[in-house]
């Protein structure tokens, strides 16, 4: 196993960071931390490299427990949000930093240092940068610059804080799929934080959710995505309609509509619930389809790349509702602000528990 | 073109209005004041200037002046980061009563420092007892010269170092700590370099204060000819005996030694920073 969590509580004065956590990772497997700010999860990638102390539980490194080890001896790369190169030494210098302190016996020579250097900044794209100072460097460079420094000492996990939330959106994508492939070359246990569920979604192996110092849900993406454990996961890995409903005789209502309950909600006592839908899974057409759609008008119209927003006002429905349909199918329908549609709603997701969004 | 090329295309606007101000403000301050001193000593000819400032009382005190000085301002550099990082990184009660005592010497008219010295290290002073016991005079001796300047130039290293100390991110030290250097190793290879410009301002600073200082120094010197006369000093006991011409002789040698050692230490300065900028 590369990281055992047990049992990590961390409080600070006023409120539970983190509540109880426990958490596996196998070698190998990339893992995000996914989660809205102040959530914890970054105290947690704190704990786990010793920069911070758990009140209790324990935490294991390949099967050695570290709980009580000093960062610096528990042999974890940290990769920081805000790069945190040293802005005195080269590109170079920076990489050879984690060899150069190692105690004398352990170093390896000025030619070790020199190749292993070099070969972790081409292995980062970065060679041409060797005697540059970070401050020449862009964000996305430095922070390659910093990944390659903190593989350099051959760490049993990497652990990344938000690697890519102060860059830019195109090369914030560009880097993520950079990571995961160099990820699949070099195998090295990881886990990074981040609270955009895009990152989290393409990149990792598996997501934990957390909010609140507890984990929500872990699980692949697809799991995550397509079966969501509870309205707070739902809500938080994409855009959502929220219908605030009752749920009574194994339906649901939604505005003056009625859709089936799931199952196991089937035999509920009538009790308040929410139903959830994605833009993205409505359905837009010209044409009453079914005796379920509902009449809708289009209020508002945003383009956003390849997906055509739609804000509709619907018939019996107090909140307006957000479709997201392909641009293809808005410019074969001939719509336009003010048109009317039939929508129907696919794919609704029902909750009860308490959370409110 | 050339040196105002500047002005073209710059979008910070007044540059020609606040280099004037600039120049003026210097000119008058600085240049026009510090100049008397060139065109007091020009009438008295080449001959007679430079038989006063070779001569050996006047000599010695040079010596005197920049070896004392320059040993201030090491200890300062010591102490004051010291000083400093313990303000920076620490909480503790009366945090801000230390911090505030750090200013004292720059309020305190240097002659009452002076005054506290040579009446503590005296042969019958709180410390001067002891010490004379152990045979170590401090009172007219250069030890006590020493003693001054390092009180006077205290507060430049540590203000001077406060600032950038307390830019420096958490995260730096994390990283390192996290590539297995030590505490030591952290400081010696990442924290001391990036204070290091700072800290020779300071001690720059800490530096030309102690080469002009006078009030504190003259009352723990002890004023003996040869060994513990310190060069302003020299310029106002030629004043006092209305030799204006050989004050302002020697003033000048001082001047001109000051000056081209600043100039030295800010290129170096400049030279460290510009790398990596």
């Amino acid at each position: 196993m590369g990281i055992e969590l047990q049992n990590i509580t961390k409080k600070f004065t006023g409120y539970t960071a983190l509540d109880n956590i426990s958490l596996n990772v196998a070698s190998g497997e990339l893992v995000a931390l996914l989660g809205p700010s102040g959530c914890g999860k970054t105290t947690l990638l704190r704990i786990i490299a010793g920069l911070e102390l758990p009140d209790a539980g324990k935490i294991i490194l390949e099967n050695k427990d570290t709980t009580n080890l000093p960062p610096r001896e528990k042999n974890v790369g940290f990769v920081f949000q805000h790069y945190a190169l040293f802005r005195r030494l080269t590109v170079f210098e920076n990489v050879a930093f984690g060899l150069k302190v190692l105690p004398r016996k352990e170093r390896p020579s000025r030619t070790e240092i020199r190749d292993r250097v070099e070969h972790l900044l081409k292995m980062v794209q970065m060679e041409w940068a060797l005697k540059r100072y970070p401050s020449q460097l862009s964000g996305g460079q430095r922070q390659r610059v910093a990944l390659a420094r903190a593989l350099a000492v051959n760490p049993k996990v990497l652990l990344l804080d938000e690697p890519f939330s102060a860059l830019d959106a195109k090369v914030r994508q560009e880097l993520r799929r950079w990571l995961r492939k160099l990820h699949d070359e070099i195998h090295v246990t990881s886990i990074f934080v981040t609270h955009d569920q895009e990152e989290a979604l393409e990149l990792a192996d598996r997501i934990v959710v957390i909010n609140k110092g507890k984990i929500e849900q872990l699980g692949t993406p697809q799991e995550v995505y397509d079966h969501p454990a509870n309205a707070f996961v739902y809500n938080f890995l994409g855009n959502v309609n929220v219908f605030h409903g009752r749920i009574k005789n194994g339906k649901v209502t939604l505005g003056s509509h009625h859709v089936d309950a799931p199952d196991e909600l089937k035999h509920a006592e009538e009790k308040p619930s929410q139903a959830f839908v994605r833009p993205h899974e409505i359905g837009i057409s010209r044409i009453r389809s079914s005796e379920t759609d509902l009449t809708g008008t289009i209020r508002e119209v945003r383009l956003m790349g390849g997906q055509i927003g739609l804000n509709l006002a619907c018939e019996g429905f107090d909140h307006s509702i957000d479709a997201e349909i392909p641009r293809e199918l808005y410019i074969n329908l001939e719509l336009a602000k003010g048109s009317t549609v039939f929508v129907s709603l696919n794919r609704v997701r029902v909750f009860t528990g308490d959370y409110v969004i | 073109m050339g040196l105002f090329s500047i002005k073209r295309g710059n979008i910070l606007p007044g540059f020609g209005l606040s280099m004037g101000y600039t120049i003026f403000y210097l000119s008058a301050i600085v240049i026009v004041p510090l100049s008397m001193i060139f065109f007091n000593t020009v009438p008295m000819g080449w001959d007679p200037f430079v038989h006063a400032v070779t001569a050996p009382r006047v000599l010695a005190s040079y010596r005197l002046s920049f070896s004392t000085a320059f040993l201030a301002a090491l200890f300062d550099a010591v102490a004051g980061l010291l000083t400093a990082w313990v303000l920076v990184r620490y909480r503790f009660p009366g945090k801000q009563f230390l911090d505030a005592l750090v200013d004292l010497p720059f309020a305190l008219p240097t002659a009452v420092a002076g005054i506290c010295f040579a009446t503590l290290y005296s042969p019958v002073g709180w410390l001067g007892e002891t010490l004379t016991k152990w045979n170590i005079t401090i009172i007219n001796s250069a030890t006590g010269i020493v003693i001054a300047l390092v009180f006077i130039g205290f507060p430049f290293v540590v203000r001077t170092i406060q600032p950038v100390l307390e830019e420096v991110e958490q995260e730096i030290e994390e990283a390192a700590h996290c590539l297995g250097a030590t505490r030591w190793q952290t400081f010696r290879k990442i924290l001391f370099p990036h204070l290091f410009p700072a800290l020779l301002t300071g001690s720059t600073l800490a530096f030309a204060r102690g080469i002009g200082e006078y009030g504190s120094v003259i009352f723990i010197a002890g004023n003996l000819p040869m060994k513990t006369e310190i060069a302003p000093l020299m310029i106002m006991s030629k004043l006092d005996q209305f030799d204006y011409a050989g004050a302002s002789a020697v003033a000048l040698v001082l001047l001109l030694i000051s000056f081209s050692m600043l100039l030295v230490l800010n290129a170096i300065q400049e030279w460290q920073q510009k790398e990596y900028r």
